[in-house]
């Protein structure tokens, strides 16, 4: 166990070295010039050339890259162009709002996922397991955004049950307001998340019950119900582990679209205005929060999974 | 692949009445896409005198803000959505096929280096670098169909490359190889053919992620640009007339779902057609 742990976060700094050289060289390739966004008309070029100095942008590129790097190492990731603001402060700032939608609509899809797909994995073929693999088939062909666009107009527009956008009313500081807010957003992600979750968990329920265990509980007369939410259940939790471990890495990228669309002040709508604004160090450092993210999903996904079922060391 | 295993994929496909529905959709889209030129009423006709429409029989999904007729957009629109998701996903197939291939024939270093590469670009988040690239690249047809192709080969290459590995270890391909032929005759002859039924499902599942990813990029207004339309930025300008006209959005997004719906239904009765092992599930 302890190897297995070691060894996943050995191939992890590399990687993350690797993802960060692809960062900088991105930001590099873009057209303008970073420095043009602290110039004011009355500069002379000599005072041009000082700020180019004192960025650094007269160095040679990988001079450049370590010293990006050099401040990244102590959690320094620069400075927006826009407003001038350090870009931790403002990721962190953006952090509860995304992780406070996004944690609920996986949570939601979890909990929802597990009996659909545990009843449709039992029903194979039959009506239950039709309704919810055509329901699952939608979540993941729809447009996020257009069915967002649906649910505004329903429940926002004609019903007036639930507000338009946003996280608060303004002057409204209460936790229901920000829950009124978000109850759209969680639902579109939650459902999108379901329909992939549901689909891993039916096949696995579907293995699952060819198993000899299963066939001994039935043997000792134990009810469908029971060998299904008892038994197969357990094993069944296992896959999620990965699918939480790549669902983390959607934590930023996979509420862009949805962040927009409800203007959710979090990281999302965040990277959008950075995007739309050409804010390059903000972009990276989105950019870069978003793949650290992503692998430590990843390695976390395995050392639990690894945890969880002491076969997987052995095979490696 | 033999002849078998077709005849396995059509029986599949007919048995199942979601397949037949998906494959008839598909068909009357692509269709409409090709003859959207028949439409009576010009995508880019403007008549401020009758913006606005719902839908009626004169104009089947109404008129925009602009007074065009909405169907022969949504025709029209059809056309360069289903044209950069098919671009798109012959880009990613092939870089897919590619590199696993390269990856699971020869081994060693090479498939070192390709998997680490692969890794990198998977850890790096793409929906962002395509939003970036979009930015620094003209928008315009070609460099999305570009820019999503370079984004979704990984998976692809993942699953071609196992399946080589598999592959090359059969006795044909020992055989071919005992008998002097060079690596590439193999692969050309031997290894692509058995391939066919990995490349042809991943292919059919890339067409739907891309219209989606299309979709999502000119809905954010980073996509495909006026003049042309697609159903995704379709429903951008669509996105302001919600109070008064929302079947301006509700078309598109529709015609979205159903494509990609239709991809994805077909990809998995591809799927169990090609590997009846697998059992239906």
């Amino acid at each position: 166990m302890r190897q297995l742990i070691a060894r996943r976060l050995l191939q992890t700094i590399p990687l993350l070295f690797f993802v960060s050289i692809v960062c900088f060289a991105l930001i590099k390739m873009a057209p303008g010039d970073p420095v043009l966004s602290f110039v004011t008309p009355n500069m002379h070029a000599e005072d041009i050339e000082r700020i180019r100095h004192n960025l650094g942008l007269d160095k040679p590129a990988y001079v450049q890259y370590f010293l990006w790097l050099k401040e990244l190492v102590q959690g320094n990731l620069g400075y927006s162009l826009v407003n001038h603001q350090p870009v931790l402060d403002q990721i962190l700032d953006r952090l509860p709002a995304t992780a406070g939608l996004m944690g609920s609509a996986i949570a939601l899809a979890v909990l929802l996922a597990i009996p659909l797909g545990l009843v449709a994995g039992a029903n194979r073929s039959r009506w239950p397991d039709k309704l919810i693999n055509f329901i699952s088939y939608i979540g993941i062909s729809v447009p996020l955004f257009w069915l967002a666009i649906l649910l505004i107009y329903l429940f926002a527009i004609e019903l007036h049950w639930l507000p338009i956008m946003g996280m608060r009313t303004i002057g409204v500081n209460s936790a229901l307001d920000v829950l009124k807010h978000g109850i759209l957003p969680c639902a579109v992600l939650a459902f999108s998340f379901l329909s992939v979750y549901v689909r891993y968990i039916r096949s696995s329920t579907i293995g699952q019950l060819k198993e000899d265990y299963v066939q001994i509980q039935y043997a000792f007369g134990s009810s469908k119900r029971l060998v299904l939410f008892r038994h197969v259940l357990k094993h069944v939790l296992l896959p999620i582990i990965t699918l939480l471990g790549i669902s983390m890495a959607e934590l930023v990228t996979g509420a862009i679209v949805t962040e927009t669309v409800f203007s959710w002040p979090g990281i999302g709508s965040l990277g959008m205005t950075a995007v739309r604004g050409m804010d390059y160090p903000l972009i990276m450092g989105i950019t870069l929060f978003s793949a650290v993210l992503l692998i430590v999903g990843n390695l976390l996904a395995d050392i639990l999974y690894g945890f969880a079922d002491p076969r997987i060391n052995k095979a490696r | 692949m033999n002849r078998t295993r077709w005849r396995n994929v059509g029986n599949e496909l007919l048995a199942n009445k979601m397949g037949i529905a998906a494959v008839a959709v598909l068909l009357i889209l692509t269709l409409g896409a090709i003859f959207a030129f028949l439409s009576p009423h010009d995508p880019n006709e403007l008549d401020v005198m009758r913006k606005l429409k719902p839908p009626g029989a004169d104009h089947w999904f109404g008129t925009d803000d602009y007074g065009r007729d909405y169907f022969a957009r949504a025709l029209y629109g059809g056309r360069v959505s289903l044209m950069v998701g098919f671009s798109a996903m012959i880009l990613a197939t092939a870089l897919g096929t590619l590199v696993g291939v390269v990856s699971g024939y020869f081994g060693g270093w090479v498939d070192n280096l390709l998997m680490r590469l692969l890794e990198i670009i998977m850890s790096i988040p793409s929906f962002l670098v395509m939003l970036l690239l979009s930015v620094f690249l003209k928008p315009g047809v070609g460099n999305v169909v570009v820019i999503i192709g370079l984004l979704m080969w990984m998976n692809l290459a993942r699953i071609v490359r196992a399946e080589t590995l598999a592959i090359k270890e059969r006795e044909y391909v020992l055989y071919a190889k005992a008998s002097g032929q060079g690596a590439f005759g193999i692969i050309g002859k031997h290894i692509l053919p058995s391939l066919l039924p990995v490349i042809i499902v991943g292919a059919t599942n890339n067409i739907g992620s891309a219209i989606l990813m299309e979709s999502s990029l000119s809905f954010l207004g980073f996509g495909v640009q006026a003049p042309n339309a697609t159903w995704g930025s379709m429903l951008n300008s669509a996105q302001g007339y919600i109070v008064n006209a929302p079947y301006l959005a509700l078309f598109p997004g529709a015609l979205i779902l159903l494509t990609v719906l239709s991809f994805n239904i077909l990809g998995d009765i591809l799927r169990v057609g090609f590997e009846p092992k697998l059992g239906k599930r």
